[in-house]
Formats: C-alpha cells, sequence, structure tokens
C-alpha cells in the first residue's frame, strides 16, 4: 500500500470506493503478533503468541475474560484491545445485572461490530487498530467471531490473525472439518499446532504462547503455564520445532514497534 | 402587618416545581393473581374484575396476557400501570425481535426486567403500584416467579398476589405436586377461584384461566364458577335482629 491523496482521514472516500484509513488499521492487526481460534460443538479455544518487547519486561496480555461464558484474543494495538474489553465486560456485567442471564455471543459481537462502524464515519475519531477473536458459548452452542476495524465481523469454526498467520491458516484449512467433533484435548493440541507454524523455527515453550478454553460446563479461564508445558511435551511439538530450529537459525520476525505487539 | 408569607418551602427532594407526579393510591385496581406449575408448564388465573374503590365498575378487564413466545404475566393492582408495564414488555420484545438471531427473551429474563422496573421506580417514589405472576416454559424448563410493586422477587412452584396470598396458598401448599395433569391444575385452581370469590368482595364471578406449555399459550374465554348460597344461616338473615336490614 502506498500512500496517496485520499488516505489523510477516513470520511474521505477513494475514486475506487475504499477507506484507505479503515484499510491501514487492518494493517496494523497484521503487524501484531499471531493469536488463533477454533471451535468444537461443545468447547472454544484461544491461543496467542506472546511477545515482550525485552528479555527484562513481562510479556504482553492479549487474552482476556469477557465473562464466565466469553473470551477474546486480540492482535494489533494493545491499548484499543485493552479499551474494548472494557467496553465488552460492561455490556455483558449490565446484561446479566437486568435479565440474569448471559448476554448471547451473537448479540456482543454485534455492539461491538457497530461500536467500530462509529469510527468510520467520524471525522474526529480514528477506526480501532485491533482485530478481536469472539469465542463463547450460549444457548446456541459454541461460537468463535471475528472481529475487524472496518466494523465487519465473520463466525468462523477456525481462524488465525495477526503476523504469519497464513502459516496457521493454512494448518486449520486442512483439518477444520474435524474440529466439530473433536474432543476438548484435541482441540487444545490443534491450537497449539497452529501456533507452532507460526513461530516458524522458534521453540514452541508455555512462556512464549497463551490457551485459554470455554466449554460446556467449564467457564472461560486462561490454562497455567505448566499444564500447557505438559501438553507440549506430550504432543511433541519440541521435538519438531528442534529439528527445524537446527535448520533456519535467525529470526525473521521484523522490529515490533513499541505500540504494536 | 401581614408578614409576606414566609411558606416553608413546600418542595421537597421528592416534588418538581410542578408539583409532585408521584403515585401516591391506586384508582382502578384488579384483585388476586394465582399462578401454578403443572407437568406440562403453567397455568395462572385472575378474574375480569376492575374495581374503583368499593365499586366493582369494570367486569371484562383482562388481567393475564402473553408476552413474546415464551411468558405469561399476570398482575393485579393498578390497571392503568399494568398496561403501562405492558407497552414496556411491548418495546422489549420489539427489539428482542429486531435482533433477528435467534435467541429470545425467556421468562427468567423477563421476569429479572421487570424486577429492575418495578424496584427503580419505588426507589424514586414512584411506584407501578401491581403485584405481577411472570411464568412461562423455555427449552422444557418450567418458571414461575412473582414482582411486587416494591420489587420483591422469588420464584416458586405456586405463587399469589393479593388476597390470593392468604385464601390461596394455604390450598396450594397442601394440595399442589408435581407433575399435576392439566385437569386437575384447573381443578386446583378453580377450587382456589371459588374460595376466593366467596371471600374477597373485590372477585367477580367472571374468570379466565390460562396455560402456557412449550408449543403454545392459550388463554381461555371467560366464564363463571358454579356457587353455593342456599345455607340455611342465609334464610332469613335478621332473625336474630328484627328491625335491621
Amino acid at each position: 500500500m502506498f500512500r496517496n491523496q485520499y488516505d489523510t482521514d477516513v470520511t474521505t472516500w477513494s475514486p475506487a470506493g475504499r477507506l484507505f484509513q479503515v484499510e491501514y488499521a487492518m494493517e496494523a492487526v497484521k503487524q501484531g503478533s499471531a493469536a488463533i481460534g477454533l471451535r468444537s460443538k461443545s468447547h472454544v479455544v484461544l491461543a496467542s503468541v506472546n511477545k515482550a518487547n525485552s528479555e527484562l519486561s513481562s510479556h504482553q496480555k492479549k487474552i482476556f475474560k469477557v465473562d464466565d461464558h466469553i473470551g477474546i484474543a486480540i492482535a494489533g494495538l494493545t491499548a484499543d484491545g485493552r479499551v474494548l474489553s472494557r467496553y465488552l465486560r460492561s455490556e455483558c456485567i449490565n446484561h446479566t445485572f437486568t435479565y440474569e442471564s448471559p448476554l448471547p455471543v451473537g448479540r456482543l459481537v454485534v455492539l461491538l461490530a457497530d461500536k467500530a462502524q462509529v469510527c468510520t464515519q467520524r471525522s474526529w475519531k480514528r477506526p480501532y487498530g485491533v482485530g478481536l477473536l469472539v469465542a463463547g458459548l450460549d444457548e446456541s452452542g459454541a461460537h468463535l467471531y471475528y472481529n475487524c476495524p472496518s466494523g465487519n465481523y465473520f463466525e468462523y469454526q477456525a481462524f488465525a490473525i495477526g503476523s504469519r498467520s497464513q502459516a496457521a491458516k493454512t494448518y486449520l484449512e486442512r483439518k477444520f472439518e474435524t474440529f466439530t467433533s473433536s474432543s476438548r484435548e484435541d482441540l487444545i493440541r490443534d491450537a497449539l499446532f497452529a501456533i507452532k507454524e507460526t513461530l516458524q523455527g522458534e521453540q514452541l515453550t508455555s512462556s512464549i504462547c497463551t490457551v485459554a478454553v470455554v466449554g460446556v460446563g467449564e467457564p472461560f479461564h486462561i490454562m497455567d503455564q505448566k499444564t500447557i508445558q505438559e501438553l507440549i511435551e506430550s504432543f511433541e511439538i519440541k521435538e519438531t520445532a528442534a529439528d527445524q530450529g537446527a535448520a533456519m537459525q535467525e529470526d525473521k520476525s521484523p522490529e515490533a514497534a513499541p505500540m504494536d505487539i | 402587618m401581614n408578614s409576606i408569607d414566609s411558606t416553608p418551602a413546600k418542595n421537597s427532594l421528592l416534588s418538581s416545581e410542578i408539583g409532585s407526579e408521584r403515585t401516591l393510591y391506586p384508582y382502578v385496581t384488579g384483585t388476586s393473581v394465582i399462578g401454578i406449575k403443572y407437568k406440562d408448564g403453567i397455568l395462572m388465573a385472575a378474574d375480569m374484575g376492575g374495581s374503583y374503590g368499593s365499586t366493582l365498575r369494570y367486569k371484562s378487564v383482562e388481567r393475564l396476557k402473553s408476552i413474546g413466545k415464551h411468558s405469561l404475566l399476570g398482575a393485579s393492582g393498578e390497571i392503568s400501570d399494568f398496561q403501562e408495564i405492558l407497552r414496556y414488555l411491548d418495546e422489549l420484545i420489539l427489539y428482542d425481535n429486531m435482533w433477528d438471531d435467534g435467541n429470545s427473551l425467556g421468562p427468567k429474563e423477563v421476569h429479572n426486567y421487570l424486577t429492575r422496573v418495578m424496584y427503580n421506580r419505588r426507589n424514586k417514589f414512584n411506584p407501578l403500584w401491581n403485584s405481577l405472576v411472570l411464568g412461562g416454559v423455555k427449552n422444557g424448563q418450567k418458571y414461575l416467579g412473582t414482582v411486587s410493586m416494591i420489587g420483591v422477587h422469588f420464584e416458586d412452584n405456586h405463587v399469589a398476589t393479593g388476597f390470593g396470598n392468604h385464601l390461596a396458598r394455604p390450598i396450594l401448599r397442601d394440595e399442589w405436586h408435581e407433575n399435576l395433569s392439566f385437569e386437575d391444575a384447573v381443578k386446583l385452581l378453580e377450587k382456589c377461584m371459588r374460595v376466593l370469590l366467596y371471600r374477597d368482595r373485590s372477585a367477580i364471578n367472571k374468570l379466565q384461566i390460562a396455560k402456557i406449555t412449550e408449543e403454545e399459550v392459550t388463554i381461555s374465554q371467560p366464564y363463571s364458577l358454579k356457587t353455593f348460597w342456599g345455607f340455611s344461616a342465609f334464610q332469613n338473615p335478621t332473625k336474630g335482629a328484627e328491625g335491621s336490614w
């Protein structure tokens, strides 16, 4: 994408009918580190790659619990993601307070999408620079949605966003037809394999990834590091990664801008 | 010299410049509503009277209404406030339907929404002067609850409002059981309504029974109960007090 005279503000159309500011916002999502989600009939799993600015700093939080039955993973401007997760939590809790009942995932996603759309139609605003994978359970089953800075949302069986997400998507495309009937453990295994794909050579350990699950009878929660490490070892991911690691030494990832993770 | 009248500030936190517009007393009221769970769902009964104080002014007031696909609402107390509540719920159901997404508000959600409405009005010292019975079935789950004008709310297998609390619930406590058949449940409700008819002076002998199951809602046509007044004590009522009437 190159600079042009129609990309200064979000309320200017290009002659080709594009809003460049919105597209640039979606670029920000592509620069963030990977996040993936997949669902079966009864469970949804989210996983993300955690980058840290330096060895001294802590890892950026990319997965947020929104309610007992909904959680999100983000890629892009984490500050925007934090603000949106506060909005989502607020909507969920207000609904539960009034109706004593969990907010259906589909409705939350529409509220979020409408909020994002507003920022694409005001000259004094900018689009949110974050993509969200919304995972949740309600009366109609397990759901996984992707919310875009453009204000669009889509439902998915499995999806990946962020840098090198194409590798994960390829893996998921091969296997997604089996997900509906997958067990919880198989789903988590596939999530870890998909994350491994985005690392391209780097060793997968529980210190650089986060996994979260929500399912029937299982409130949304982030799995603890020890369990993840044990799972990684049992799935022999480490072995495969070590083989590839010997062949490709350098880390090809570009320098992440300070505000992007 | 007449002092320039120092009328003590008549207003308080409760009234506006125009004068207070909060509800102080009800005008046209409905009497008891009874609701019970039975095998296939919920049954509710209420008579069709609207009293204006001690006058039985209106005799075709429908106090049982269906809400959305899954709920039934019965109300006692101020009829105009009940009509207002129906408008709130109309809007609620409308917005729920506008999502057009396969999700729908069940009886539990409607009950809690009403609780919030009643309680918030109570906090503003401007209550909706009703006692409500909310029942319904969704996804096989039966639900029956009640909300009062001050926001007191709870669920139970059988509920009643007004005089029903004193006259009907003791009967229900003894005779209600899980999985009543439709016929037995109607008989039980009619037994309670008959007692209310004899003893509650705001009751009239014209009632409706409403049924809600997973599949459908039906509100019966108005009908009346058989009563017996041929007690010997009612012959010659002034026997012991000649000259009275």
